[in-house]
C-alpha cells in the first residue's frame, strides 16, 4: 500500500460520508448538497456500494456515515449497513427521520446500526417547516427520535442554526436532554451549495450570534458528563479558519450518489478539478494518488500568509471552498482569517445579509438548474 | 456531572459505543458516535474491567469492583489502582463513552 509510506508521511482515512442518494422529502434551504444534484438513474447500485465499503475498510477507515439527501429512501440502507458492519466499520446513519419508523429502525439496528443522528430544523413546528419546506416533519422526528433511543441505539440530536432559530438555542439543547439524546451538534448553517444561495434568508447577525454563544457557554458545565456538545462556530464571524475536514485529503473522504470521490462534499463546486470515480479506480489508489486530493493536500500549495504561518498544520489553509465562494480562487487563504486580505469582505457580507430582513428562501429541487 | 466518579456507581459503555481493535493500525479504541477514542494499555484493562462482568455478578460491574479485579490481575496496590481508574473513568465519562 503506498498511502502509508514513510516518504509521504501519508495517514490512512478515518471517516468516508457516503451520500447514497440525493433524493430527499425535504427542501431544505440550507442543504449543502451541491445545486447540481445527481438523478436516481445514476445512484451507484448495492453492488458497487459494498465494494466501496470493502475498500473503505482495508483503507483503514473506521466509521461510516450513510448520508444523502435522505439515505432512509434506498431500500437497500439495511443490507448495507450489514455489509459495512461485516467488514467492521461503525455505522453512523445522518437522516431527516421522515421517512423512517420503529419497525424499520429496527430493522438497521439488527443490521448493526449503531448511531442516529437526526436533523432538527427547529423546535417549533411551523418554523421548522418555513425552512424544511415539509409539512408534518416535526411530530414525525420526535417520534423516531424517542423510538431510537427505546430500540437501544445512540441519538444525536443535529441542531441546523441560522437567523431563524438562533434565538432558541437554550431549546434544542432541552429538547436533545428530554429525547435522551447522547450528543447534540450545534451546528451554524455552512454557507455552501443551496445554503449559499439563500444565505441573505439565513444568516444572523452579530447581535444575535453573540447571545447564542454566550447561552451556549453558560450551560456546558452542567451539561457536562449527560450530553455531549459538538459546537460549530460560525464561520462569517470568526477570526481564524477551521481545519476544513480535519485538513483537505488527511482524514475522509466523500463518495457522492454516482460514484465520485471527493476530499469534501462541497468539492465540485471548485472549477478545474477532476474527480476519479469508484467504479473506475481503487479506493486506495484514489485516496493516494488521485489529482483531487493532492491539489491542496499539506502545505506545498499554501499562499501567502498561509505558508509561513504557524498555525498551517493546524489549520491547514481552511476551508478551499469557502475560499472560492468568497474571493473568486480557491488557491487562496480562506478569508475567514484575518490575516488574509480578503477577511475584510466577510464583515461586509455578514453585516449586509444578517440585515436584510425578509430575504426570500430558494428551496432546495432537482428542478431548479 | 462527572466530578467524583465513585466506587459504588456503576457504568458501562455508552449506548452506540464499541471497544475494537484497529485492523490497520493495531491499537484499541473506543468506536463512538462519530468519534475515535485511542487507548492505551491502562485505558484498555480499565474498559475492559468494567465492561466484563465477573460469575454471578449483577451487571454493570461497580467501579470498585473493576478495581479490585485490576488490583488482583496486576498485583499492585488498590489505592494506586483506584486513583487511576477513578481518573480514566471520568475522563471518558465526559466523553461520552461510558455512561453511569
Amino acid at each position: 500500500m503506498t498511502f502509508c509510506g514513510a516518504t509521504t508521511g501519508l495517514e490512512p482515512p478515518l471517516a468516508l460520508l457516503a451520500e447514497l442518494t440525493h433524493r430527499c422529502p425535504l427542501r431544505c434551504a440550507y442543504c449543502s448538497n451541491p445545486l447540481a444534484l445527481d438523478p436516481a438513474s445514476r445512484e451507484l447500485d448495492t453492488a458497487a456500494w459494498c465494494r466501496v465499503l470493502d475498500e473503505a475498510a482495508d483503507l483503514g477507515i473506521l466509521q461510516v456515515h450513510f448520508s444523502g439527501g435522505e439515505p432512509t429512501a434506498r431500500k437497500d440502507l439495511e443490507a448495507l449497513i450489514a455489509h459495512a458492519t461485516e467488514v467492521g466499520l461503525y455505522a453512523n446513519l445522518i437522516t431527516s427521520a421522515v421517512l423512517l419508523d420503529r419497525t424499520r429502525l429496527e430493522r438497521l439496528r439488527d443490521a448493526g446500526l449503531q448511531h442516529v443522528q437526526i436533523g432538527f430544523q427547529d423546535t417549533q413546528p411551523a418554523k421548522a417547516e418555513l425552512i424544511s419546506g415539509f409539512p408534518g416533519g416535526q411530530p414525525k422526528k420526535l417520534e423516531v427520535a424517542r423510538a431510537v433511543t427505546d430500540v437501544g441505539m445512540a441519538l444525536t440530536v443535529n441542531a441546523i442554526v441560522q437567523r431563524h432559530n438562533i434565538d432558541r438555542v437554550d431549546d434544542f439543547i432541552d429538547m436533545a436532554l428530554e429525547l435522551k439524546a447522547g450528543r447534540i451538534e450545534i451546528a451554524n448553517v455552512q454557507y455552501y451549495g443551496w445554503a449559499l444561495k439563500n444565505r441573505a434568508a439565513l444568516m444572523p447577525t452579530r447581535e444575535q450570534l453573540v447571545r447564542m454563544d454566550e447561552r451556549v457557554r453558560s450551560r456546558l458545565p452542567e451539561l457536562k458528563g449527560r450530553l455531549v456538545v459538538d459546537y460549530v462556530v460560525p464561520d462569517y464571524y470568526a477570526k481564524r479558519p477551521k481545519a476544513c475536514m480535519g485538513g483537505w485529503g488527511r482524514k475522509f473522504l466523500n463518495v457522492t450518489p454516482s460514484g465520485s470521490v471527493l476530499p469534501c462534499h462541497a468539492a465540485e463546486t471548485i472549477p478545474g478539478m477532476s474527480f476519479d470515480r469508484v467504479t473506475e479506480r481503487p479506493l486506495a489508489d484514489i485516496w493516494a494518488n488521485s489529482a483531487a486530493f493532492q491539489r491542496y493536500r499539506g502545505t506545498d500549495w499554501m499562499p501567502q500568509p498561509c505558508r509561513s504561518c504557524d498555525q498551517k498544520e493546524i489549520d491547514w489553509g481552511g476551508c478551499r471552498c469557502q475560499a472560492l465562494a468568497l474571493t473568486g480562487s480557491a488557491d487562496n487563504t480562506d478569508p475567514v482569517c484575518d490575516l488574509s486580505e480578503h477577511h475584510v469582505l466577510l464583515a461586509d457580507i455578514a453585516a449586509e445579509d444578517g440585515g436584510t430582513a425578509e430575504a426570500p428562501i430558494t428551496y432546495r429541487s432537482f428542478s431548479l438548474l | 456531572m462527572t466530578d467524583g466518579v465513585r466506587e459504588e456507581d456503576r457504568v458501562r459503555l455508552a449506548p452506540g459505543v464499541m471497544l475494537r481493535q484497529d485492523r490497520v493500525r493495531g491499537h484499541w479504541q473506543l468506536l463512538g458516535p462519530e468519534r475515535v477514542l485511542i487507548l492505551d494499555e491502562v485505558a484498555l484493562e480499565v474498559v475492559r474491567a468494567v465492561i466484563t462482568q465477573p460469575p454471578g455478578a449483577q451487571p454493570p460491574v461497580t467501579v470498585g469492583a473493576a478495581i479490585a479485579a485490576l488490583a488482583a490481575q496486576f498485583d499492585a496496590p488498590r489505592e494506586e489502582i483506584a486513583a487511576d481508574v477513578l481518573e480514566v473513568l471520568g475522563d471518558m465519562i465526559t466523553k461520552g463513552f461510558l455512561t453511569r
